[in-house]
């Protein structure tokens, strides 16, 4: 199947069953809003190192926010509810409760829940203040620029993590090129995040090692320079560099509309070939096939 | 359909009538329900003695006229809806845990005493002990929203543990005395004496207030929790203002005779933009 001239795979992204929540951070600007933001989503690129993944879904406009002011939406994932919610406390409690100014409130509706600020509330030693306001229990910690506000729980829903597509190109520029605008047209799809940096990995991974200590090895089958040593070389002829994007998302939804913007974006010159990387179906609990997405587009 | 009891004729002394409740009405035609027992005075009455009933109980009662020696209405109610479409009486919602009522007029002393849950709006004024204490007991509202258009008097919010009460014009004296937790907003002036012996929670106004000697200046500061607050209320029809959400308040920490732990915030005057 060809996509602007780029040859889709007939195979299909292997993606897993996690959980995700959704935070508001809201801040007196855009600027800290995001400093938070970034914060709290740095060093969650993939669950085997970082316990969790997490991504910056969107900027909020101050009218949408409870507090009336800017803020930034952000996902976070991990294996189990249980995860998400450690998750929160940690980085609610480093990363946006010591910005200045921040707020923090659940976007989430969910029947299931995890506390937050109800443990970072002892962050206040006994300062701290409860507020319910139409049916939302909030706490106000006290903190040296006023007070950090943060909603007592969270929702916490079932979701999808390890969506992903591999471009494969002539060379690194266009490559990178074309993995970029992927990026943006993936970005516009609510309820889903791409936690590698800046959207893009450089270095995919396969299960499993030769060192019997490593869990997670360089997925040799798509390195450019390992095509004459590799036996598992998946490169063709002219491909010189692969790229990839993973996708968390709320629902398998959207990460299926990501992956589909994602391949048309990315199908340019340059581009050889748009792949997705699997486990043979035997590890994940979605298949999600590329040329399915395309079919009727 | 609702069940509609129009007043046909007034009580000369008051109608304690606890049963002008949905619940109690819930299935009920209209024949059924003149038939519940009040009691007026110190003598045993039928609703239908009283008002002139249309519908049938699907979980809304409208009552229509003046019910200003009506007692009682909506007591210890869990679901819900009651409009009153006049005035109502004393002790309007007392204790009730669930549901809605909205009053079109003015209301008489003592609404949601001890309340546990659900809303109450009076759209004009209401009397004294909006929301307090049953006297001689120790802890007011426990929970849900009681929202005064008008003015509210005496001792409102006395004892309150939890919720939400907002008054859109000003209050009388004791606003807050011994509160517990909780929130009161009053949108004008608040009367003399405010949070004595309260050992948490917060009472905002946005009107400048003396305060007791017992109460100690903090900060002025943009209190982020305000804006939340705030916000509600606007959305419950309230006249807030943009200043009165993103202005500087003037926080006093007290009562010191208790805890400590209360606070008072006034709205800095002319402090509404950023």
């Amino acid at each position: 199947m060809l996509l602007n001239g780029v040859a889709v795979e007939d195979t299909f992204a292997e993606a897993f069953a996690m959980f995700g929540a959704r935070v508001l951070i809201t801040a007196e600007n855009e600027k800290w809003g995001m400093a938070a933001a970034r914060a709290m989503t740095g060093f969650a690129t993939s669950v085997i190192g970082c316990k969790c993944e997490a991504g910056i879904e969107r900027s909020v406009p101050a009218a949408e926010t409870p507090d009336g002011r800017p803020g930034v939406s952000v996902l976070l994932f991990a294996t189990s509810a249980d995860s998400v919610g450690k998750r929160l406390v940690e980085r609610v409690g480093q990363c946006v409760m010591t910005c200045p100014t921040t707020a923090c409130y659940n976007a989430l509706t969910s029947d299931a829940t995890v506390v937050v600020g109800g443990l970072l509330r002892y962050f206040g030693d006994g300062f701290q203040a409860a507020k319910l306001v139409d049916g939302r229990r909030f706490w106000r910690v006290p903190a040296m620029d006023g007070e950090f506000v943060v909603e007592e729980r969270f929702g916490v829903q079932p979701a999808i993590g390890g969506g992903n597509l591999l471009i494969l190109g002539e060379d690194s520029a266009p490559t990178l090129a074309a993995t970029e605008a992927a990026v943006e047209a993936m970005r516009s799809v609510p309820g889903v995040i791409l936690p590698f940096p800046d959207g893009v990995v450089r270095c995919g991974s396969k299960v499993g090692s030769r060192y019997k200590a490593v869990i997670a090895s360089t997925n040799d089958a798509y390195c450019p320079t390992l095509r004459a040593v590799s036996s598992a070389t998946r490169l063709g002829e002219g491909v010189n560099c692969v790229l990839e994007i993973v996708i968390d998302g709320l629902d398998l939804g959207a990460v299926e509309e990501a992956m589909r913007r994602g391949m048309k974006a990315a199908a340019r010159p340059g581009v050889r070939q748009i792949t997705a990387g699997n486990y043979g179906g035997n590890l994940g609990q979605y298949k999600i096939g590329l040329r399915g997405l395309l079919n009727g587009t | 359909m609702s069940l509609t009891l129009t007043m046909r004729n007034a009580p000369e002394v008051p109608l304690e009538a606890e049963a002008l409740s949905p619940e109690r009405f819930e299935g009920m035609s209209a024949a059924q329900a003149a038939a519940v027992a009040v009691l007026y005075g110190n003598r045993r009455a039928l609703v239908g003695d009283f008002f002139a009933i249309e519908g049938h109980g699907d979980g809304e009662l409208r009552l229509v006229g003046d019910l200003t020696k009506v007692k009682r209405i909506g007591c210890g109610m869990s679901r819900g809806r009651i409009v009153v479409d006049g005035n109502a009486g004393m002790h309007l919602g007392v204790g009730m845990s669930g549901g809605a009522i909205i009053v079109q007029g003015d209301a008489a002393d003592s609404v949601g005493l001890e309340m546990l849950g659900g809303q109450i709006v009076i759209m004009g004024n209401a009397g004294h002990l909006v929301g307090s204490t049953i006297r001689g007991g120790s802890v007011g509202v426990r929970g849900g929203e009681i929202i005064v258009h008008g003015n509210a008097g005496n001792e409102t919010g006395t004892g309150m543990r939890r919720g939400l009460i907002a008054v859109g014009g000003n209050t009388g004296d004791f606003t807050g005395a011994n509160m517990l937790a909780g929130t009161i907003v009053v949108l004008g002036q608040l009367g003399w004496r405010s949070g004595a012996g309260m050992k948490r929670g917060s009472i905002v106004s946005t009107q400048p207030a003396d305060l007791l000697p017992t109460f100690t200046y903090a900060c002025t500061y943009r209190p982020v929790m305000l804006r939340l607050v705030m916000a509600h209320l606007r959305e419950r029809g309230l006249p807030v203002t943009d200043a009165h959400v993103c202005g500087r308040y003037r926080r006093w920490s007290g009562d010191a005779v208790e805890a400590n732990r209360g606070e008072v915030l006034l709205l800095e005057q002319g402090s509404g933009s950023i």
